[in-house]
């Protein structure tokens, strides 16, 4: 079901109307049984990925903390014992929890490299041997499970790491996984935020009610008038390489910002907003990211818990590690200090980097996608001396017009980046992208050429004011804070009419639906 | 302050309930100007006085039947519940749905639908869809007629599927808010230009020629509706050739006839006896009969029913001679509005699909 | 306590470690700076600090960073 399907509009209303009559007891199997038909919706056999996932997550982390029981049960009757025994005995333990994590690691994240990864290698490896055996197979790639994997290893590395008590119930831990509203697109949350508030018991709470509504209504806006409109125009530009070069895939380029960004933070709002409307409080995964004034910036605001999951449980792992750190002192001592100090830094961002492009997407876009990222933030790291000097010497720091060009530069340069997931494959984007230097089409701009990309021009009025009442609504949250409790503290019907308003805007100026189009009517025939 | 808070929530609700109505009667087709078809289907419910003949069927009734016709030379009472593409059970639905209001005593079917056997056009469901009042045949033809791409939602809130119209409001939208014109004579579609019939492609050679069994069971269904409500059921194929009819769907149908025990007559090959010329009584090239051709038609097909069922003849009833004098009227001042475009541009202006708007 | 303030000191000369308590809530160390930090204070103290205590908490002043590597010593 697309958040955007009749289908699952009238879900969401089915589960929230029950989520607060059913007595409070009710409310959290009310989440599971309504997550677990929505991904039975999708397919049947899903549910048999999750639930494993899921139980092997359950079971793992009972045996995580039931050895730690144990070190603390012996410590507990020996009082007498010495520092290296104790140590002695840690380490022991550890390392018996260190061996259930890699089972835990090996069985959650080899599901999700079996389903998602397979034929990308076949089809690589057919391609590097030249042989027809390995050819791509036909295969079930559940939904959602590059977030729902991450949530739980998560949680599971949490457990083991001591922050986390593991789930005696189950049915709970289930829920935590699979949790419908954010099982397609995320945010990846953290089992110690999302189950302070998952379980409830939520009594009815008319102002997260209609707060939670109104953010619902809000990214439908963004996601079926703005994101569903322009991805008309978007589609054309990148399907016809021949013809859309140079200006056109400038154009494509902020087109697809724009979409991107509208499809993307609208999802989740929808997310969150059905979340808080039943008192449940999901992560935060974008704040205003295209204000960010670098690319770490962005990446801090942009897709927020990605990113940190990336950070907790590769980053860190990584760069702390033995090896790492040995590496480091090596290098230190034998090429240097400056080389040294890189080592660590260079190696994990490298790392993570090519993580999360696979993890977008098996593709080789996505791996050289993800690996512009880290040359742009290494590339931006080194040249800070050269900043600092240059902002020594002209004094326009923190002052607006160049904080606007900070911003600017940002999203061009994530745009430019993010071409790799529009185009056919990695040679055409690098042709694509040079064109846009080599061919000079800047007419197309005014000279109606945009008029022929599917948009009419009020699609184009409808995304220009769209356009401005985003940039406006980020502008107020930016300075002032939050839009909703602003309007909560005027009469309450000023945020029934925005909801109202937003509604209306939706159902008429939203892209859904066959459109009218009397030119169907072929009307001689009949 | 609970209270307060939510009778405002339950006013702005009502409002915006309010607003979506208006933006759904707004946005909704008029199908006033140019393709009319669309209020075909909706005009039916305005007639005041029963009817002793009822046409379901596509355009090979609404263009070659006049209504008129069968009043003024016969006395008989009739409508057609034509529309754009009506596929089988769209007729069979709009005939459940007729017989909510009246019982005929003759209902005739038009078989060339017969030839689809699955849901064809969005367009055209709408156009034979949207106009019926709601209930469980409304329904029921829905579900029968909806394309893979559509859904039930849809129909019953048409403002989701209209919505993007707003940008191609014309002034008909406006001006028709509330209150439509008349586009048909009792269902008869008017056109009175003349374009003379010239030849058709060769037909297809058809993989298969069997009619569908869906689109014959929903026949069965007709057949079954009219037995069981004391209804003679009628099968005609129109006196136009094109889209082809084929000998082996005549076939099927004159056997399927011989088994219910109900008349079918196809009048292509009884042109000559009807008197029809199509150089002259076509008005697109023998696809559609004009005018001429509809009322020699309706004179024919007028006779043979009052010869063979027991018809009254309502020119003497005072009620219905007021009712359809009426009709008479506004079918002779269209027809004179015809005649004068044809005279002063060559072709018609305000109606037929490229009409502009008056 | 002097060897760490001289790490974090390398890395930030801009900021008052002695008196900051809002090194990770005010965004000033960033995930670099932090593998930095560890990295130096493994190089310069031979302490190890492990990623399960990579938290705010322990990063969100010079004080609580030296609480940190007092406590792993002496485990």
């Amino acid at each position: 079901m697309l958040f955007t399907s009749y289908g699952f509009i009238a879900f969401m209303a089915a589960v929230l109307v029950l989520y607060y009559l059913l007595p409070k007891v009710c409310q959290w199997p009310l989440l599971l049984v309504a997550s677990l038909a929505f991904y039975a919706i999708a397919d049947w056999r899903y549910l048999f990925f999750i639930v494993f996932t899921a139980a092997s997550a359950y079971l793992i982390a009972l045996k995580l903390e039931s050895i730690e029981a144990r070190r603390k049960a012996i410590l507990a009757q020996s009082p007498d014992m010495s520092k290296e025994e104790k140590k002695a005995l840690k380490a022991r333990h550890k390392a018996a929890q260190w061996r259930w994590l890699l089972l835990a690691l090996f069985l959650e994240l080899g599901v999700l490299a079996v389903t998602k990864y397979t034929n990308f290698v076949l089809e690589n490896l057919g391609k590097l041997f030249r042989d027809g055996r390995f050819h791509a197979i036909d295969m079930i790639v559940p939904m959602g499970i590059s977030f729902y994997t991450f949530q739980t290893v998560s949680y599971v590395i949490d457990v083991y790491r001591g922050k986390q008590t593991a789930q005696r119930n189950f049915l709970k831990l289930l829920l935590f996984v699979s949790f419908f509203p954010q099982l397609v697109q995320g945010p990846i949350s953290r089992y110690g935020d999302l189950s302070k508030t998952l379980y409830g018991p939520h009594p009815y709470d008319g102002k997260a009610v209609s707060f939670g509504l109104t953010r619902v209504l809000w990214g439908y806006f963004k996601k079926v008038v703005l994101a569903d409109r322009i991805i008309t125009a978007v589609t054309a530009l990148i399907a016809d390489t021949a013809q859309y070069t140079g200006t056109y895939v400038f154009v494509a380029m902020l087109f697809y910002a724009f979409e991107l960004y509208c499809d993307f933070t609208g999802g989740i709002d929808i997310t969150i907003g059905l979340a808080e409307a039943m008192g449940i409080k999901v992560a935060e995964n974008f704040n205003l990211p295209y204000f960010s004034k670098n690319i770490k910036e962005y990446w801090n605001r942009w897709h927020i818990t990605m990113g940190t999951w990336f950070t907790d449980y590769i980053f860190y792992p990584i760069s702390v590690s033995k090896p790492m750190l040995k590496l480091s002192k090596w290098s230190r001592d034998h090429l240097g200090k400056a080389v040294g100090k890189r080592v660590t830094v260079y190696l994990s961002c490298f790392a993570v980097w090519l993580a999360t492009g696979i993890w977008h997407g098996a593709a080789w876009n996505f791996v050289v996608w993800g690996l512009m990222n880290f040359v742009v933030i290494m590339a931006s790291q080194e040249l800070e001396p050269l900043y600092a000097r240059f902002h020594a010497r002209f004094h326009v720091k923190g002052k607006a017009p160049y904080e606007v060009f900070q911003i600017v530069r940002t999203i061009l340069l994530m745009s430019v980046i993010r071409m790799f997931d529009c185009y056919r494959d990695v040679p055409m984007t690098f042709k694509m992208v040079g064109t846009m230097f080599t061919r000079f089409n800047i007419h197309v701009l005014w000279d109606g050429s945009l008029l022929a990309l599917g948009l009419t021009g009020a699609d184009y009025g409808v995304l220009i004011i769209g356009f401005f009442i985003v940039l406006g609504v980020s502008l107020y949250k930016a300075r002032r804070g939050s839009v909703r409790e602003a309007l909560y503290r005027k009469p309450r019907a000023a945020l029934y009419g925005v909801m109202a308003a937003l509604a209306l805007v939706i159902v008429i100026f939203g892209a859904y639906g066959v459109g009218y189009d009397s030119s169907q009517f072929i009307y001689n025939q009949f | 302050m609970k209270r307060k808070a939510f009778l405002s929530g339950l006013a702005v609700f009502l409002a915006l309930a309010a607003v979506l109505w208006f933006c759904q009667r707004l946005l909704m087709p008029k199908y006033q100007t140019g393709i009319v078809e669309g209020s075909m289907v909706e005009e039916y419910y305005r007639e005041e006085l029963p009817h002793e003949v009822l046409f379901i069927g596509d355009c090979e009734v609404y263009e070659n039947f006049s209504t008129i016709t069968l009043w003024e030379n016969y006395g008989i009472t009739s409508y057609i519940r034509g529309s754009a593409q009506q596929l089988v059970w769209q007729s069979y639905y709009l005939l459940e749905d007729a017989l909510r209001y009246e019982t005929p005593k003759v209902v005739v079917f038009n078989v060339l639908a017969l030839k689809y056997n699955t849901p064809q056009s969005e367009a055209y469901n709408r156009m034979s869809l949207d106009g019926m009042r709601w209930s469980g045949s409304k329904a029921a033809a829905i579900r029968a007629s909806m394309t893979e791409d559509e859904s039930f939602v849809d129909y019953v809130f048409p403002l989701l599927r209209y919505h993007a119209r707003w940008s191609e409001l014309t002034g008909d939208d406006f001006k028709h808010l509330f209150s439509k014109d008349l586009v048909t004579h009792a269902g008869y579609y008017m056109r009175v230009d003349v374009k003379p019939q010239t030849g058709f492609p060769p037909p297809m050679v058809l993989p298969d020629y069997t009619l569908g069994a869906n689109a014959m069971g929903y026949l069965d269904k007709i057949t079954a509706l009219c037995k069981e409500n004391g209804i003679a059921l009628i099968l005609i194929k129109a006196p136009t050739e094109y889209p082809h009819w084929y000998d082996e769907w005549d076939a099927q149908i004159v056997e399927y006839a011989e088994k219910n025990g109900l008349p079918y007559f196809n009048y292509i090959g009884l042109r000559d006896e009807i008197g029809l010329d199509m150089t002259t009584d076509t008005y697109d090239a023998g696809l559609h009969l004009n005018t001429r051709g509809a009322e020699k038609m309706a004179d024919y097909f007028g006779r043979y029913l009052t010869e063979n069922y027991d018809l009254t003849d309502y020119r003497t009833d005072p009620d219905y001679a007021a009712v359809w004098s009426e009709k008479v009227k506004y079918y002779n001042d269209m027809k004179e509005q015809q005649y004068a475009e044809l005279a002063e541009y060559g072709h018609l202006v305000s109606f037929g699909a490229n009409a502009i708007e008056g | 306590m002097d060897t760490l303030l001289s790490i974090l000191r390398s890395i930030h000369p801009e900021v008052d470690f002695e008196l900051c308590d809002t090194l990770i809530d005010d965004s000033i160390l960033d995930s670099l700076d932090i593998i930095a930090i560890i990295s130096e204070i493994n190089a310069q103290m031979d302490v190890t600090i492990p990623p399960e205590e990579i938290v705010p908490e322990n990063f969100n002043s010079a004080e609580a960073l030296w609480d940190l590597i007092e406590r792993l010593e002496d485990e």
